[in-house]
């Protein structure tokens, strides 16, 4: 027992905190690659609604992203207050749908060009006339596959 | 001047804190993206011609939601909470006797069995789209309740833990190769046929 009381007052050496940048770096490079920088921003509201069957989308080269909602505030006193599509960084109306999908479609590799999946973020306040016209259109150009991107929960949470 | 010694040493100490700067600077604005959702197939655009198939009537469970939200489920209006267990019930019928897996009530006059069993969801241009996804998300889940007590039967197993298995790209190719005839199997005990009409205009 005596053996560890010994220890003198002025024995403590510091802690080497050279390393400390080193181990930041690596958390630093990690965020970095992981994670994706929104390839382009939201000019509609867009909360997504909830549902409890969902399945992942994997592989991001293989999904065409198409955002529905109101005009966030900014852009309100211009294009009002009706749900519009946003297509990459812009407004558009329900007929450029399709020539959207299809220039998106000739810029992806061969192989996959018949795998993509039409990924909808649709607000949850929008109405269904909206939805059912993109719908069309996307059957007019054979993208079928469509997913309804959600958030995890439990979706009677979307009936309030 | 000459120097006496060599050059004076850098003070690294502040390194970590401008790394810390960089680091908080990118948890902040990065935002993992984690999509996910309802994964659904549209009918193509041209239906297959020189095809006249008749369904039968009982074959057909016919979902509405009008522009208020409310369920009109075989001709009776029904609870949304309630509509994942009638789902169920009408695709377990097994009414013809020919599917040895159903547990249903056997009725003569709902569906056949779940190959013939489709079901058909309508909506008005006024309906809600969190609306639609609720109804969407429980009659995906009446599916998935029913092929995961197959593959529950079959191989012990829930058929949403192994198709997301199967189909995530991480999974080792053995392991996906064992995987598949099983998510195979279970999707053909229960077909998924979902038809969605054209949007009514009223």
């Amino acid at each position: 027992m005596a053996k560890f009381a010994k220890k003198k007052d002025g024995d403590l050496p510091a802690v080497s905190t050279a390393s400390l940048p080193d181990i930041v770096f690596m958390l630093l490079f990690f965020f970095m690659t992981v994670t994706t920088m929104k390839d382009s921003s939201l000019l509609v509201q867009n909360t997504l609604p909830n549902a409890s069957e969902i399945k992942k989308l994997e592989k991001k080269d293989r999904v065409i992203y198409i955002y529905v909602g109101k005009p966030t505030r900014e852009y309100q006193s211009v294009y009002g207050t009706e749900p519009k599509i946003q297509l990459n960084d812009k407004f558009a109306s329900v007929g450029e749908v399709g020539s959207y999908i299809l220039a998106e479609r000739a810029k992806k590799p061969q192989e996959l060009q018949n795998v993509l999946t039409t990924a909808m973020k649709v607000d949850k306040d929008a109405n269904m006339g909206l939805i059912s016209d993109i719908k069309q259109e996307l059957r007019q150009v054979n993208a079928l596959k469509v997913n309804y991107t959600t958030y995890e929960g439990d979706a009677f949470n979307n009936l309030q | 001047m000459p120097r006496r010694k060599g050059a004076p040493e850098v003070n690294a100490g502040s390194m970590a804190d401008i790394a810390f700067l960089l680091l908080i600077f990118f948890l902040v604005t990065t935002t993992i993206e984690t999509d996910a959702g309802l994964d659904r197939m549209l009918p193509p655009a041209e239906p297959p011609e020189d095809v006249d198939v008749v369904i039968k009537q009982k074959n057909i469970f016919t979902v509405n939601i009008n522009r208020n939200g409310q369920l009109l489920v075989e001709e009776e209006i029904m609870d949304i909470k309630n509509l994942r267990a009638a789902a169920i019930a009408f695709l377990d019928n097994g009414g013809d006797a020919s599917c040895s897996y159903c547990k249903g009530r056997k009725d003569a006059s709902s569906s056949d069995n779940p190959e013939k069993a489709i079901i058909s969801l309508k909506n008005d241009r006024e309906t809600k789209y969190s609306t639609y996804i609720t109804v969407q998300n429980e009659l995906v889940g009446a599916y998935n309740d029913l092929r995961n007590r197959e593959a529950q039967r079959l191989y012990g197993r829930d058929f949403t833990e192994m198709e997301g298995k199967f189909l995530n790209p991480e999974t080792g190719s053995a392991e996906r190769d064992d995987l598949k005839p099983k998510v195979k199997k279970i999707q053909e005990l229960f077909p998924q046929k979902l038809s969605e009409a054209e949007t009514s205009a009223n």
